[in-house]
């Protein structure tokens, strides 16, 4: 994999550091620079494998929803167990009124 | 824009809870109102190595709702919808994104109007957040306190095509779509619980126009009040935005029902980036034809038909055109549930009409024990109120006695309070007394003052206490006014 194309092939989708930066910001990394640029390098040969998938002729062929041949996988509407309350409050950096307490919200619900 | 007609679009996006015994994805027990983060495990609170399997109870109703609403049952995916905000402690939520379980279909209003239907998908609903400290709203508060309870309860999200024109229509929707999701034994249909969650998509255009304006979506809706208030007020802020040169911003906003306003909600753009992918832990979901046409066979009769079978009941009596009273005694009864109790009553040879009046109003008003009612004992009450046995006030009494003690026999309840109904004798004798009593009055009301039709009423039930019998003495009034 040297992240270049192979002859004949969709060029990989371009990646830049400021796309990393903007990946790792919608997931909460923080990022050195160092670490902006191993991981842009990282990306891009990532992308430039599904760029060879997406080269192929795919027509007719069923997006894979699932490595595993299976579907419907189901469990009856039965009530199983909960964990005790005090196990997993004891988890909880903060609690109040048996509630775990976080800090202040900033934005709106999604 | 001035002096422009102003149509309003409306779609909506309406969350249904569920009502399984458990949670989508996980055994813990799916009961509003329990002792907070009591009902929670390590695949709801997300903790690390647990697993999601799916609820067969949930795939059923789900695909409940989407045969009432004549959906396909399509085979589909779940994703993950990544945000961070701590109602979900995964920070996603698992939901069906471009491979919905129900796709396409529609509702017909009561009116006829036909609303489509885009998708009815399955989701996981999320946890419920209390703002505290600060002044209690969510961006002045010091900081919040999360219960998991509902975190991982099923939800059906039901999207409507844009095709509601007003708030009287959405309200109409609304309310139907609610009586179709009680109907099929999804829902507990309590809005004021949470159960039904409303987000209006609102737009206007000048009217004959066939492109969309610029739509906001309203959130908050709990109840169909506010459904119809906020309908209104976004709507005519976009008017007056329009009229006086400006745009209509695409946004998210919050109906403060105080305020009666809406006010745009603070998100920071990269909020809506939800990067979804294949939830890699669910495989897909594929319910094959035989499971589909036994959902199908399942579901019993819905409110248009139940409202259709109760008019065909009123019609087939022979005693008149169905009045509008009458229609939304209708509508009432088979909201509330208690339309099987009439018709098995006119099939006891109860009158439909009274078994109607009777179900509409006495039980109505206290359905739960309406539903305990022995249908024998409601349909022996009627059938003797029909036959003149009892007077309408008697009558309502011994049925408040039979709700009262969950049945009983309506013949020795009235023995024991001693009602005899007015024999056609003692109707003929008081009418002759009163008559006789006030014969200025009956000479006004032979001349046609038929307001004096109240007076002579009173004066008659004054005279024959519990057993005074309206129709009769009506009948009676009527009788001698044509002799006159
Ligand atoms: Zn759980």
């Amino acid at each position: 994999m040297t992240g270049g194309a192979p002859d004949g092939h969709a060029s990989p989708p371009p990646i830049g550091r400021e796309d990393v930066v903007h990946v790792a910001r919608l997931a909460r990394l923080e990022l050195t620079d160092e670490e902006v640029g191993r991981f842009t390098g990282q990306l891009a040969q990532v992308l430039a494998h599904a760029a060879d998938v997406a080269a192929l002729d795919l027509a007719g062929v069923a997006p894979t929803a699932h490595p595993l041949p299976l579907q419907n996988v189901l469990r009856p509407d039965e009530i199983r167990p909960c964990l005790d309350r005090q196990e997993v409050l004891d988890g909880a950096p903060e609690v109040e009124d048996h509630r775990f307490r976080v800090p202040r919200i900033v934005g709106d619900a999604p | 824009m001035s002096g422009t007609e102003w149509e309003t679009v409306v779609g909506l996006e309406v969350h249904c809870e569920l009502k399984t015994a458990t949670k989508l994805f996980c055994g813990c027990a799916n009961s509003f109102g329990d002792e907070p983060n009591t009902n929670v495990c390590p695949v709801c609170l997300g903790l690390p190595g647990s697993l999601p399997v799916l609820n067969e109870g949930a795939v059923e109703r789900a695909m409940r709702i989407g045969a009432a609403l004549h959906c396909e049952v399509h085979p589909s995916v779940f994703h993950r919808k990544n945000y961070f905000y701590p109602d979900m402690p995964k920070d996603y939520q698992i939901s069906q994104y471009d491979e919905p379980i129900n796709v396409g279909g529609w509702l017909d209003l009561p009116d006829g109007f036909r609303v489509g239907i885009v998708r009815a998908h399955l989701e996981e609903d999320t946890g419920k957040t209390s703002h505290l400290g600060g002044d209690g709203r969510i961006h002045g508060a010091d900081y919040s306190l999360v219960d998991y309870n509902r975190a991982g309860v099923p939800l059906v999200e039901i999207v409507s095509e844009p095709d509601i024109r007003s708030a009287a229509q959405a309200r109409a929707y609304a309310s139907e779509l609610r009586a179709v999701l009680v109907a099929v034994d999804a829902s507990d249909g309590r809005m004021e619980e949470g159960s039904l969650r409303v987000d209006a998509n609102v737009s206007v255009r000048p009217a004959g126009s066939d492109t969309f304006g610029t739509r906001c979506e309203i959130k908050n809706l709990n109840s169909l009040r506010s459904l119809g208030r906020a309908i209104e007020h976004e709507a005519a802020r976009q008017v007056a935005l329009l009229e006086s040169g400006e745009a209509v911003v695409q946004q998210t906003r919050h109906w403060d029902e105080a305020a009666a306003r809406t006010v745009p909600l603070r998100s920071k753009e990269e909020a809506f980036d939800y990067r979804y992918f294949p939830e890699p832990d669910l495989v897909p979901l594929a319910p094959d034809a035989g499971w589909q046409a036994a959902v199908a066979g399942s579901l019993g009769l819905l409110p248009a038909q139940r409202r259709a079978r109760l008019l065909a009941l009123l019609d087939g009596a022979g005693d008149g055109e169905v009045s509008a009273a009458q229609a939304d005694q209708v509508s009432a009864v088979v909201d509330q549930g208690l339309d099987d109790l009439v018709v098995a009553a006119v099939s006891g040879g109860a009158p439909a009409r009274l078994a109607l009046a009777r179900a509409a109003n006495e039980v109505a008003a206290d359905v739960e024990a309406g539903r305990r009612l022995p249908v024998a004992d409601f349909t022996k009450l009627v059938s003797m109120e029909g036959d003149g046995k009892l007077s309408a006030s008697q009558s309502k009494e011994v049925l408040g006695e039979l709700l009262g003690a969950g049945g009983g026999d309506p013949e020795a309840i009235a023995g024991q309070r001693g009602f005899e109904a007015m024999s056609a004798d003692s109707v003929v004798a008081i009418v002759n007394e009163v008559v006789a009593a006030h014969p200025d009055e009956w000479g006004r009301f032979a001349g046609g003052d038929q307001k004096l039709m109240g007076f002579f009423v009173g004066a008659i039930r004054e005279r024959a206490g519990s057993s005074f019998d309206g129709k009769a003495v009506s009948a009676e009034l009527r009788r001698r006014l044509q002799e006159a």
